[in-house]
């Protein structure tokens, strides 16, 4: 006999009774009921998030191998790799992970936001096809690029470095196809709007989503700003490709790309509040206005890239740096009090009141749609906020800039904030969406934990290793066969050791994720959308 | 319950995705990417002392 | 709930203690948004971002001159080259060195010129730990003044390559 999750079905509170229930906008027979939560789930849109995380899900795998032998070969008593093919992995793990993995993660997040949420059908299968399948393609161009050893260019592929052409061509090819994604999802919020599928303002989940797809939408244009005329110097169409202006249009891919996944990690909180402890949001137009400034502002923050750089003004980079920067941060830090102020005032109101942090105690820990949530806010709020704002300045920058600080503070936000607030989110998707259920139950529960203290390992080694000045995407920490000797501390093996093994611990927490859920999608049993008690 | 002409000038902004979608791009593209190509752009030659 | 069209009358102030923290939030970032150009102008370590346009060719002559006219000594292959004080001094990053050696006096200041003649490299003086991007297609000015003696090493922290981790280089500092 299976038991029920009862916070899922309780979670969801009561439909205000005295006003008429909107009608979804499904074609007959193209959408079903969830036994669990009650939302009408459109059928299309259910194919295309399934299909996108099962891609995402291969990539973060892909990822994490790399990942493995990366942080082994950094570990120096193992250096596992030789120098070439360290490089190789380096370029791969970044690729995999801040592109592809989180990538087609956010289109099944904007998908299911944009349709279950409003009730609504997908706007177009034959679109979201036309998406999926440009992404699939160009996410394999740049992955056989990357092994096959013609693009040893690292993810930034700074110019001139160049690669074969190639790689730029698949990088361009999974762009378009994300944002022909993202069309689809801006199309979807238009023709619910339209439909009338739901009344008066989106839901705040929602509302998160389309801050994530704005974002995503001023990411790709930077990107096809970069790598068009790229790929046109790589086969030699535009004779030269200037270093400066590469790296100011690049950083206005690479780092609102990052921003859409603090906007989509940040709704998925708010998701994961509702549906684990029935979170109710304190007030919607605090958070919205966050959201807000999130889309005003975020993406100005791509300057702290280029702190250190020649040819843009110290003014230029104060201005982009800070005062615009910081109202995105009040956003963090807004969010950062209500979505565990939501956690509290739901667990108080089911009786969990004793003394200050009873509450705490008390939260379905055991759930790990749950502890990954609150592991990924407590992780990118502490540790990836506070060391960004801080790397993020003119001056700690002249001390951190290319170091591993750089990694180490990134591994606390990408990985240990967003990839696990997406890994807990699953946990909902396998059975709600997949309908699948979860054999391994154990390995389930731990799993967020696994993977929580790994990343906090890596990113603590890597942020004390790079303090003494120990350079990331660097083979050889001794410089052997360099015309002039140097080294670092003798204290940076200690810390590089913390990455390696922190690495492996990671991986673990990898593994347990990919293996559960993948035996869970193709071999579970099928459980039509009942959620069993952790 | 506030009725839909008394709308606060920024419920009606964050109720607008088409306009958050137009101020989400135009402000990073003039302050970030326009700025800095335009420093760029106006440097001076290197006088190599 | 997040996950629900919000109530007709949602657009509502903030209370309590969200609101206190809303406060103080802000009150930081404006702290934080005034530290930063005052701390622009009134610390030690800041670089101003001097930088020129130069083709790499020209400074890759000046380099030249430069070693001609000040070379002191010579270090595994490479010249030891001593600017004048108050002077400006010149080095490129090349896959895979950094060229030439500086002998520098501790106390004077000099303007160090870095640029690259080929791809990007990442200019890391150690111990201390300072980090700069070298590109080829800009002078970038750092205005210096040593203030330890001793022997530092340079290397390259911007990936160029299958030589990238031994691409070292060094400064002297005498009294």
């Amino acid at each position: 006999m299976t038991t029920m999750d009862p916070t899922v079905e309780g979670a969801l509170g009561d439909k205000p009774t005295d006003e008429t229930e909107p009608k979804g906008n499904h074609a007959p027979g193209m959408s079903r009921v969830c036994e669990t939560t009650g939302f009408t789930v459109d059928l299309t849109a259910q194919k295309f998030i399934q299909l996108n995380a099962v891609a995402a899900v291969v990539c973060l795998l892909i990822g994490g191998i790399a990942a493995l032998l990366v942080a082994l070969t950094r570990w120096p008593a193992v250096h596992l790799l030789p120098a070439e093919w360290y490089y190789r992995m380096v370029t791969l793990h970044g690729l995999s992970m801040l592109i592809l993995w989180i990538i087609f993660f956010e289109i099944a997040v904007l998908y299911f936001a944009g349709t279950v949420l409003l009730k609504s059908r997908l706007a177009s299968g034959t679109v979201a096809w036309v998406s999926f399948l440009m992404m699939v393609v160009g996410g394999g161009m740049v992955a056989a690029m990357v092994l096959t050893g013609k693009a040893d260019v690292m993810f930034t592929s700074y110019a001139p470095l160049r690669a074969h052409h190639l790689y730029y061509l698949g990088v361009i090819l999974f762009a378009v196809g994300t944002l022909i994604g993202v069309i689809n999802f801006f199309a979807t919020i238009y023709i619910a709007k339209r439909d009338k599928t739901y009344k008066g303002s989106v839901p705040l989940v929602v509302f998160g989503a389309i801050t994530a797809a704005i974002i995503a939408v001023a990411t790709l244009l930077h990107g096809a700003a970069i790598f068009v005329p790229t790929w046109l110097w790589s086969i030699g169409v535009i004779p030269n490709m200037d270093a400066a202006v590469y790296r100011l249009v690049f950083w206005g891919l690479g780092h609102p790309s990052q921003q859409i996944n603090v906007a989509a990690m940040v709704s998925v909180w708010y998701l994961l509040s509702a549906i684990t402890v029935g979170g109710k949001v304190l007030n919607q137009a605090v958070s919205r206005t966050a959201f807000l400034f999130y889309i005003l502002f975020i993406n100005l923050a791509s300057a702290h890239h280029l702190l250190v750089d020649p040819g843009v003004s110290a003014g230029w980079k104060i201005w982009n740096t800070s005062y615009a920067m910081y109202l995105a941060v009040l956003a963090s830090m807004i969010h950062g009090y209500t979505v565990p102020a939501s956690v509290e005032v739901a667990l108080r109101r089911q009786g969990h009141n004793k003394g200050l942090f009873g509450w705490l105690g008390a939260a379905p820990w055991r759930n790990p749609g749950f502890s990954g949530f609150f592991l990924s806010l407590l992780i990118f709020g502490f540790i990836g906020g506070i060391t960004g704002v801080t790397l993020g300045t003119e001056q700690i920058n002249i001390i951190a800039h290319n170091t591993l600080r750089i990694p180490g503070h990134f591994h606390s936000t990408v990985v240990g904030g967003t990839t696990l607030a997406f890994m807990a989110l699953t946990y909902y998707v396998v059975p709600l969406i997949f309908r699948r259920e979860y054999p391994l139950r154990a390995v389930c529960r731990l799993q967020p934990y696994v993977f929580a203290l790994g990343i906090v390992l890596v990113s603590f080694g890597m942020s004390f290793a790079g303090s003494y000045g120990v350079s990331r995407r660097h083979w050889d920490i001794e410089f052997t066969g360099a015309t002039h000797s140097a080294g670092y501390d003798p204290s940076v093996h200690v810390w590089l050791a913390l990455v390696g093994v922190g690495g492996i611990i990671a991986f673990t927490g990898l593994l347990m994720y990919v293996l559960t859920t993948v035996m869970a999608v193709f071999f579970g049993k099928k459980v039509e959308g009942k959620m069993l008690a952790w | 319950m506030a009725e839909p002409e008394q709308k606060h000038p920024l419920q009606k902004l964050l109720d607008n995705p088409w306009a958050l979608l137009a101020l989400g791009v135009l402000l990073p593209i003039i302050s970030y990417t326009v700025w800095g190509l335009v420093e760029l752009q106006n440097l001076k030659p290197a006088l190599l002392p | 709930m997040g996950i629900q069209a919000p109530p007709a009358d949602w657009f509502k102030a903030p209370s309590g203690t969200e609101r206190a923290w809303i406060g103080l939030a802000l009150l930081w970032c404006i702290v934080l948004t005034l530290a930063m150009p005052y701390w622009h102008f009134k610390g030690k370590q800041n670089s101003t971002g001097e930088a020129y346009a130069v083709e790499p060719a020209k400074f890759g002559a000046r380099v030249q001159s430069f070693v001609a006219s000040n070379k002191v000594d010579e270090k595994g292959g490479i010249p030891v080259v001593e600017p004048a004080p108050g002077g400006d001094a010149y080095v490129q990053a090349q896959m895979w060195t950094w060229y030439p050696i500086l002998k520098l006096r501790k106390g004077q200041t000099y303007r160090l010129h870095l640029s690259a003649m080929d791809i990007q490299h990442g200019f890391s003086l150690l111990p201390i730990n300072m980090n700069f991007q070298v590109l080829p297609g800009y002078d970038h000015v750092l205005t210096i003044t040593p203030t330890m003696t001793g022997e530092f090493p340079i290397i390259c922290n911007e990936f160029c390559g299958i030589g990238h981790h031994q691409m070292t280089g060094k400064i002297i500092v005498t009294e």
